[in-house]
């Protein structure tokens, strides 16, 4: 009934008016404000943090460093490890923190503590021969670092080439805000996260806590991206340990540059990718080699090459990570992690193969559809991957596609670009509470977290579905640790997660309401999705679809503008049409910033990210989007839960920058295999 | 020192004001008004967005005292009493609103684009939105909600 139904955003009358409160927005008598002091050195340890001037500053409550800051209970990640050792990992970690009475006292304060280094040398460049590569373990989430299937033949036609791309910060609007409030034993954390349940027991097992005295709110959330998923990060450790210290609340607001250091960042790739095709374009041999970063302070291994373990039919497939461990910053999760990267490189060699065949990029594709997926040999659970393509191409007016280099209108250079995308469709476990409420309507509650993705009012959408009651009957309660359990908004999992669960209790009280005769407040269900989790039945369950792009290529300036985007998505059963199409428009935009605009350039003499706001680091701005449209197959798909949804927070995201890039290609005639591609990069290879 | 200016029609005092704290800090901490985001504290991304005198500024590059005297209008004066603005009605109709930390210092520019080029054009829209940030929503939806919104505003003038 409501499913499906471009309901308004449930919470936009409260962002629109500002009343919308965020983390750092509670308001609460006595509170405090912390700011970081941050090493000024890439690698080395601290000898001493002198801060007599700054605790000589009237307004000054604290100063926490090293040495007599409140113990953690698990150091066992170094990157949580707040003010827990002398160690500096990376340039911009944590070695010190003001408590003052205003924001303004405390930063005044924290220039004028003196920390003094023991400094070695750093190493902060990641290049394709580093000698320090090595193979992880597993790569996230918990996938082998290498695959290799099938025997290497002769190939007819050959594409071996390497892409390039560089880091990328997730930047949300929001920066990450905590507000830490102890009474008594008991924590509370106001705090800009992606998953409140999550972060609860995270914080409480770093602080030796059981999770029950600790709760973790985050009612609206200004973006995340990824960098505030869990584990948390360390400006959340750091606030709890400072209201512990001066037994007041205390806030702490990361600002901008500061995220360029803790907050999480993509990793910058290398990534060899070799195709071996019969003359048909039929793939008989695929390779995905991917060298990536990490930090020393934790390891993350970006699964870049998963895409090529799932995407094409092939005789034999070999995928590899390697990873140099660096005196960086901790990267983390950037929108879809692993297949954004990796679909940006297999499918930019997907179209110097179709060249290299002669072959029309979109059919190329479609020749080198698999029956299974090729990596867990299961059926997928829907593929609707040729019908995107399709569907696409005509709506696109792929057939005026020009041969690369030759369409020329004035002063532009104009092309067309196709890459396919792809991003997994799971669901973890989640725990929800339904209630009839004294005054009858209904009360839906799970720790879900909304950071702008619209699940608020998807799960109240479902609700409403499940009881057969109009949306204005229904109240969804969210982004409380205290709620039922939900997990974390996290690889397009969170809809097909919490609203499994919100299925599921409704239902459940349905039936009570059936029962009982009449719905009695006070009517309860709880639901529990674990089991039902565990025995789904084997399916490889992923996300499709198809982005083409237009490009027009200056050939005086190299500037390039993108007149024209089309997604095309099966994605599964879309909950709200209004708020859906955002998601996957924002996706292709962000996309459109990785292929043209966003880089992280990494300082090598001081190892820091250079660019650290937001006049340096360009993320597209309103002037850059021109044409842009998101279209969907109805898909609903019975095989990945029961709602048939399968997620779109990242989808959007994959592939669009394979698909500008191989647009600049058909524009110029030059294949550029490094982002973003810059005027600079262009300059030289135009006519 | 003390600073004395008018929010949203309402003459405030701020007490003990640093002469360094910039008006989005005033606005948040001292008056009681978070509407106004805090993004990047130095006038790259429009979230602080707010009226001076009529005129948009980013409220983190204003010094608080240099509001002294003046009238202030931020996200939370745009609705008349608890009827909305056309704007603010139109950014949730058209699904303008993600993340919603763009979304004050955006409706604050829209308001003003809309009240000085009543029926403004797409490339007026982008251009005057482009100091204005989103990075959740890829800015389509911004753009139907200022024409939905230009577009009632002129239906009712006429």
């Amino acid at each position: 009934m409501e499913l499906g139904a471009p309901l308004d955003r449930v919470e936009g009358w409260d962002k629109v008016a500002g009343r919308a409160r965020y983390s750092g927005e509670q308001r609460v008598a006595g509170v405090c404000h912390a700011v970081a002091v941050q090493a000024e050195i890439a690698h080395g340890e601290v000898l001493a943090v002198d801060a007599t001037a700054a605790r000589a500053v009237p307004g000054v409550i604290d100063v926490l460093a090293y040495g007599d800051a409140p113990a953690l209970a698990d150091t066992s990640d170094f990157e949580l490890a707040v003010l827990q050792s002398p160690r500096v990992a990376y340039r911009g970690q944590i070695v010190a923190a003001v408590v003052a009475e205003t924001l303004e006292i405390a930063r005044h304060a924290q220039r004028l503590v003196r920390v003094t280094y023991d400094e070695l040398g750093h190493d902060v460049e990641l290049t394709p021969d580093h000698p320090g590569l090595y193979r992880p373990e597993k790569i996230s989430p918990d996938d082998p670092p290498d695959t290799g299937e099938g025997e290497e033949t002769p190939a007819e036609v050959s594409v071996d080439v390497t892409y390039e791309t560089p880091a990328f910060h997730n930047n949300p609007m929001e920066p990450h805000a905590t507000l830490a409030v102890w009474e008594g034993d008991h924590l509370t954390l106001y705090d800009s996260t992606q998953g409140a349940a999550a972060q609860r027991d995270a914080l409480a097992a770093l602080l030796g806590m059981p999770a029950e005295r600790v709760r973790v709110v985050a009612h609206h959330v200004g973006g995340g991206f990824g960098s505030k998923g869990v584990p948390p990060r360390p400006n959340s450790v750091l606030a709890a340990l400072c209201a512990r210290r001066v037994g007041r609340p205390v806030k702490l607001a990361v600002t901008r540059q500061q995220m360029f250091s803790i907050t999480g960042y993509r990793t910058p790739t290398f990534q060899r990718m070799r195709i071996g095709a019969s003359k048909d374009g039929r793939i008989a041999d695929i390779e995905h080699h991917v060298i990536e970063q990490t930090s020393t302070a934790r390891e993350f291994a970006e699964q870049s090459g998963v895409v090529t373990r799932m995407m094409y039919a092939a005789r034999a497939r070999r995928t590899t990570h390697r990873l140099a461990r660096l005196d960086v910053p901790v990267n983390s999760w950037m929108r879809a992690p692993g297949e954004c990267p990796g679909m940006y490189a297999l499918e930019s060699a997907m179209d110097e193969l179709a060249e290299a065949c002669g072959i029309d990029p979109v059919e190329l594709r479609i020749r080198n559809e698999p029956e299974r997926d090729p990596d867990s040999g299961n059926p997928f659970s829907s593929r609707r991957l040729v019908e995107c393509l399709r569907l696409g191409a005509e709506r696109f007016g792929w057939s005026s596609r020009p041969e690369p280099g030759t369409r020329r209108e004035g002063r532009h250079l104009v092309g067309m670009g196709v890459a396919a995308a792809t991003y997994p469709a799971a669901a973890r476990p989640a725990q929800a509470l339904a209630r009839v409420a004294d005054d009858g309507s209904f009360t839906v509650s799970i720790a879900a977290a909304d950071i702008g993705t619209g699940a608020r009012t998807a799960l109240t959408q479902i609700a409403a579905d499940a009881l057969g009651v109009p949306v204005a009957r229904v109240r969804v309660e969210i982004g409380d640790s205290a709620l039922p359990y939900g997990p974390l908004a996290g690889g397009s999992m969170g809809n097909a997660s919490w609203g499994w669960a919100v299925l599921r209790a409704c239902e459940g009280l349905r039936d009570g309401i059936a029962r009982y005769g009449g719905a009695e407040p006070g009517l309860e269900c709880r639901a529990d999705t674990s089991g039902e989790i565990k025995n789904q039945e084997a399916y490889a369950r992923h996300s499709f679809g198809a982005q083409f792009a237009e490009v027009r290529v200056d050939v005086d300036s190299g500037e390039i503008r993108v007149p024209r985007m089309l997604g095309v998505f099966a994605a599964g059963r879309v909950m709200n049409a209004r708020l859906a199409r955002s998601q996957f428009v924002g996706g292709m935009v962000m996309g459109l910033g990785m292929a043209l605009t966003e880089e992280s350039r990494m300082d090598r003499e001081f190892g820091d990210y250079l660019n650290h706001d937001l006049a340096q680091y360009h993320v597209p701005v309103n002037a850059d989007v021109l044409g842009i449209d998101a279209i969907w197959l109805d898909d609903p798909d019975p095989h990945a839960n029961p709602l048939g949804g399968k997620g779109i927070g990242e989808i959007g995201i994959v592939g669009a920058a394979a698909a500008i890039g191989n647009a600049v290609h058909n524009a110029t005639g030059h294949r550029f295999r490094r982002l973003p591609i810059s005027p600079p990069s262009v300059i030289p290879h135009l006519p | 020192m003390r600073v004395n200016f008018t929010v949203n029609g309402v003459e405030q005092t701020a007490d003990d004001v640093w002469e360094g704290e910039s008006l989005l800090y005033v606005l948040r901490e001292r008056v009681g008004l978070p509407g106004s985001k805090n993004a990047c504290e130095q006038g790259e991304c429009g979230s602080c967005t707010v009226y001076l005198d009529g005129t948009p500024v980013c409220a983190c590059l204003v010094a608080a005292g240099q509001a002294e005297g003046r009238e202030v209008r931020t996200v939370e004066g745009l609705a008349d009493g608890e009827r909305l603005d056309p704007i603010q009605e139109a950014f949730v109709e058209c699904g303008a609103v993600q993340c919603g930390f763009c979304t004050p210092g955006l409706l604050v520019q829209a308001h003003d684009l809309i009240e000085r080029v009543p029926e403004p054009s797409d490339p007026e829209i982008r251009e005057a939105l482009a100091g204005n940030l989103c990075r959740c929503t890829g800015y389509e939806k911004i753009l139907d909600a200022v024409r939905l919104a230009a577009a009632r505003k002129a239906e009712a003038g006429r």
